[in-house]
């Protein structure tokens, strides 16, 4: 029964890679149901049970005004990510959602081709099984406490 | 040795040697680190019950930081008298007693070295000879102060007590933001590619955020235009800046063509996000407090942090953050202490910026370590004001690091 929802859910992950790595940040809100949460913490945190976020999002209009704020106020250097995520693992919690833990490594690239491993830690999802998958849920646990210069793209 | 000398315009100019030459960094170390400073460690708070420990770092040497079987605060630095490793190599911990992994010598909560192993060999046989003084390389020993649950240490003879060296400037401000127990909501690092002045120098810039930073501005959460105000203790060394919590319709910024107005089409659907309540009950949305050499307290609209600046190499430094809400906060304000986190930290819609701005300098000046900064907003004098339209506070920093090093 995990094995039918495999695909679609390593489907979904790789939408949203592509979308990232290829700048489509507009694209990005879509990805999560209408009051999907969207949080970036570290391990570290996870670990000792505190609630600090890196970045935090709830539903779809605070995912937008995350695309607004980079596109229209936020300066930094141009740069791009690309993901690979892996490992994916998928459980299902009912007939319309499933649970999924997926490994991800995101590289930086700047302009002047500095390119660097950014980030490397887990997604820990909830997915909900619509027409076309989306997350409830997305927590990107970073494995490290540190994060160079800034987080702008969201991972 | 030292080559260089300041330009004779004094204070309003700020030459790039500052943030490029090794044996700055390394006068830096030994004059100001480890010289009559206070340096932040943590907070007490971290070390919740007795016999904790965190470990950290007073410039680049590392440090313990220990709470006693009795309750008191100890910091010794985290090397063995031994052979020079690490003593405690977690992050934190609890422990009855430290030992150095690499031979087991041990050593208590104030950095005393408590036992030697098989000092005495075995059987009469190996160990040390009686006269043998291994205490002579004992880690050494921190004098540790708290003001209202924040832990400092200095390894200065001469350093004065920690409330002298504050001042009466800004003490009652650090009072204001500190005034219950506290809740740790969590940290994270930021490494800055830049010498580790430019983000002091940043902090200092009450000129800088409503320009840089388009969040600020377009939502009027600070503008100059706003009231406000700077103070900067007698030394330089220290500063504080507020802006208060007031309704601004004033259109300076879009008159004036900064980017930072923004435009009319970006606007936040979401705009819960900022919501501030007055907890303090003085209407300031933003206190920015800054203790030399490397002590950052914030309270941005409900957002509360401790930042704590360590060199790490002539080009780069640690930006610790430690986010805190207070005990007795209830579940709305500990969500809108979490909402309010999206402004700060290496993905904040504010505090991203910086990261970006003074790693754009150190890149910058990199040809031109003889030409200098103009620090002229305000004049050239050193003092607190009412006018946010002034650098008085970053030249505070560089007439105190210049008084530390003889410069």
């Amino acid at each position: 029964m995990n094995a039918e929802v495999q695909p679609v859910v390593e489907r979904l992950h790789a939408r949203y890679a592509h979308a990232l790595d290829e700048g489509r940040l507009e694209d990005w809100p879509d990805f999560f149901t209408e009051n999907g949460r969207y949080r970036i913490t570290t391990a570290e945190n996870e670990d000792r049970g505190l609630p600090l976020p890196v970045l935090y999002a709830e539903g779809r209009s605070m995912l937008r005004d995350r695309v607004q704020s980079l596109r229209h106020a936020n300066i930094y250097e141009p740069q791009r990510y690309r993901h690979l995520t892996s490992c994916t693992l998928v459980e299902r919690i009912d007939d319309q959602r499933v649970k999924s833990v997926a490994n991800f490594m995101v590289i930086r690239i700047m302009e002047s081709g500095d390119t660097t491993l950014f980030a490397s830690g887990r997604y820990v999802d909830r997915i909900v099984l619509s027409q076309e998958a989306q997350y409830e849920e997305r927590v990107v646990i970073c494995d490290s406490r540190r994060f160079d210069t800034l987080l702008a793209i969201p991972l | 040795m030292l080559q260089r000398t300041w330009p004779a315009e004094g204070l309003t100019r700020v030459p790039y040697w500052v943030y490029q030459d090794a044996d700055i960094y390394q006068r830096e170390q030994e004059r100001i680190f480890r010289g009559p400073t206070w340096s932040y460690l943590c907070l007490e708070a971290e070390l919740p019950e007795p016999k904790s420990f965190v470990t950290t770092f007073i410039g680049e040497m590392p440090v313990v930081v220990a709470r006693d079987a009795a309750g008191a605060v100890h910091a010794f630095e985290n090397r063995c008298a031994h052979r020079g490793a690490l003593i405690a190599m977690q992050a934190r911990g609890k422990t009855d007693r430290f030992a150095c992994i690499y031979h087991n010598w041990t050593y208590d909560h104030a950095g005393n070295l408590l036992n030697v192993a098989f000092r005495k060999g075995i059987a009469g046989k190996g160990g040390m000879p009686a006269d043998a003084k291994p205490e002579s390389q004992s880690p050494k020993q921190l004098r540790v102060e708290s003001i209202h649950g924040i832990v400092f240490g200095t390894l200065g003879d001469k350093t004065p007590s920690l409330r002298d060296y504050i001042g009466p400037e800004i003490l009652p401000r650090i009072a204001r933001v500190m005034r219950k127990p506290l809740k740790l909501l969590g940290s994270y690092t930021q490494v800055l590619p830049n010498n580790w002045k430019l983000y002091m120098d940043n902090v200092k810039d009450t000129y800088h955020a409503s320009l840089l930073h388009l969040f600020f501005t377009r939502f009027r959460i600070n503008r100059l235009t706003q009231g406000g105000g700077v103070f900067v203790s007698k030394d330089g060394a220290h500063h504080c800046t507020f802006t208060e919590m007031v309704e601004d319709e004033s259109d300076a910024y879009e008159k004036g063509g900064m980017r930072s107005a923004g435009s009319d089409k970006f606007r936040l659907e979401s705009p819960e996000l900022l919501e501030q309540a007055d907890e303090f009950g003085d209407r300031v949305s933003i206190q920015i407090l800054s203790l030399f050499p490397g002590f950052v307290l914030h309270q941005i609209r409900n957002s509360l942090a401790a930042r704590q600046v360590l060199p790490k190499g002539i080009e780069r430094t640690e930006l610790n953050w430690t986010l805190f809400g207070f005990a007795d906060d209830d579940e709305a304000m500990t969500r809108r202490r979490l909402m309010q986190a999206n402004l700060v930290g290496p993905a904040g819609y504010i505090s991203m910026e910086d990261g970006a701005a003074t790693g754009f300098v150190q890149r910058g000046v990199a040809g031109s370590p003889e030409r200098a900064s103009v620090i002229e907003m305000g004049g050239s004098s050193v003092g607190s004001g009412d006018s946010r339209i002034t650098e008085t506070a970053v030249r505070g920093l560089w007439r105190a690091w210049r008084s530390h090093m003889s410069i």
